[in-house]
């Protein structure tokens, strides 16, 4: 079965904050997760390189919560695709 | 124990090329930020295409050659030459007349961030980018953070104590706090202390821009719609002096250095702490036995990051209590950018300037009051006021603190 992008994100939030993935949920908070706003910025860092997306700045500020996480790299890889498809 | 007053001053940032021009700027509240310009680092092909912001505290029409020799501007990276015009304008301002014994004594102190890390970019590019087997041969001395000091000593022949201290964003303010003591406790006759910075190359942008606290737009402290620092290149440098010995040699000082504290966070690496910064504006307050209600100013660390300005205010609040209401607090950085290792002195500069003057530079680019930041930040005009004493805060990431404490002169 192949991995989709919320298993994807949970996958570098959990090695790049190097935690069990296990603990990592959808509706895991950054506070239950220890991720500060440092850890917050490497984890955008990582998932940039793992999807191959720009994670602008004020978009990166308002992310708040896993979903959010999820959410926002679902939204740039599908504006991704459209933008190869047209292409 | 001494006290020690500024003789001489040197500035050379965005907002001009020496202290007149920086202190124009300033008292009309006009910011010097503005874009950078495409050729930064080896390799300009890249540009500033790749990086997401555009503006920064540069100084411009600057000529290396009219400063320096050729042969001379073969040794010195960019962040070196500013060193040494400040400190050039800063003994001349000062009006030393060099003898052996003070060319022996004096004391050079200097703060850096990142030194000439140019000249590594320009090494590196060779290496993993051009595939050369080689480097330029003096990429270490180009390189080497404490390359101000060193050609500060050697332009005016200057053998005492010199050293440069890096500490992020403090490097300068602690390296005037070092020189203050040095000079307070008959240490050294006379230091030249400051800090020269020179970041906008291409691989320290980047490494900025990840770190996603660079604003895209200008520098806004304190105020709400704030989105992060800018960054400035420059350099200032102050002569200090015991107060007998420059009134004996008829010198007019221009301000006078009361106190020095400094502290850690012990917390986290990037996040500051109000505790820390507290800490270190308490030792200040107590190395000059001054009463928290004595300050009338204080030129804030203000990067306009969204955390910085949030726990500065914090921090004031802690120490000064109810007084924090009557102080005014502006960031300069709001003009010149935020210059890295030589922001403690430029800081301190303007600091100096708004007590002789009596005008309070303001917080340029101010737009709207942030509940978290409740202090009158001097909004975007200057004011008028003759404060008798300041401060001026620097607290860098790694949580490594700086304060000085400067009391006008009225002699």
């Amino acid at each position: 079965m192949s991995e989709t992008i919320q298993d994807r994100v949970l996958r570098v939030i959990a090695t790049t904050q190097r935690i069990p993935l296990e603990r990592v949920r959808p509706d895991s908070t950054f506070e239950e997760l220890g991720i500060d706003s440092m850890d917050s910025i490497n984890i955008l860092f990582d998932l940039e390189s793992e999807f191959e997306i720009e994670i602008k700045d004020e978009d990166a500020k308002k992310i708040r919560t896993i979903r959010e996480m999820v959410d926002g790299v679902a939204y740039l890889v599908d504006a991704k695709q459209k933008a190869s498809q047209q292409a | 124990m001494e006290r020690v007053v500024i003789t001489g001053m040197g500035v050379l940032t965005a907002l001009g090329p020496d202290r007149e021009a920086f202190w124009r700027s300033l008292a009309a509240g006009k910011s010097g930020i503005g874009p950078i310009p495409e050729a930064v680092g080896p390799a300009p092909e890249f540009g500033m295409n790749c990086v997401r912001f555009k503006n920064a505290g540069v100084v411009r029409d600057y000529d290396p050659e009219a400063h320096f020799p050729r042969k001379t501007l073969t040794f010195m990276d960019r962040f070196a030459q500013f060193a040494v015009i400040a400190a050039r304008q800063a003994v001349q301002d000062a009006g030393i007349e060099w003898t052996p014994e003070l060319r022996e004594t004096t004391a050079i102190v200097t703060g850096s961030c990142m030194g000439g890390r140019t000249a590594a970019e320009v090494g590196y590019w060779e290496l993993f980018h051009q595939g050369r087997s080689r480097v330029h041969p003096l990429t270490i001395p180009l390189e080497m953070t404490n390359a101000g000091a060193s050609h500060i000593s050697i332009d005016f022949g200057i053998q005492g104590p010199a050293f440069t201290i890096s500490t992020a964003c403090s490097s300068s303010a602690h390296a005037i706090g070092q020189a203050y003591w040095m000079v307070r406790s008959g240490a050294a006759p006379m230091a030249i202390a400051g800090g020269a910075e020179s970041p906008l190359f291409l691989g320290g942008l980047k490494a900025w821009e990840a770190m996603r606290v660079v604003s895209t737009d200008t520098c806004r402290p304190f105020s709400a719609d704030r989105t992060g620092m800018i960054l400035g290149e420059g350099a200032a440098m102050l002569v200090l002096e015991p107060l007998d010995r420059a009134l004996g040699r008829g010198a007019r000082p221009l301000g006078e250095i009361v106190g020095f504290g400094m502290s850690a966070d012990a917390g986290h690496i990037t996040q500051p702490a109000p505790d820390g910064a507290a800490l270190a504006i308490r030792a200040a307050l107590r190395d000059a036995a001054l009463a928290p209600e004595a300050v009338g100013y204080i030129n804030a660390h203000g990067t306009a990051t969204d955390v910085n300005d949030r726990m500065e205010t914090a921090a004031i609040r802690k120490v000064f209590g109810h007084h924090a209401d009557r102080l005014a607090v502006s960031s300069t950085k709001s003009m010149h950018g935020h210059t890295m290792g030589a922001a403690g002195a430029v800081e301190a500069a303007a600091t100096v300037l708004a007590l002789r003057h009596g005008i309070l530079p303001p917080t340029a680019n101010y737009n709207a009051p942030d509940p978290e930041c409740d202090l009158d930040v001097v909004p975007n005009q200057a004011r008028a006021a003759q404060v008798e004493t300041a401060l001026s805060e620097s607290f860098a990431f790694g949580g490594l603190n700086a304060v000085l404490a400067f009391r006008a002169y009225s002699g």
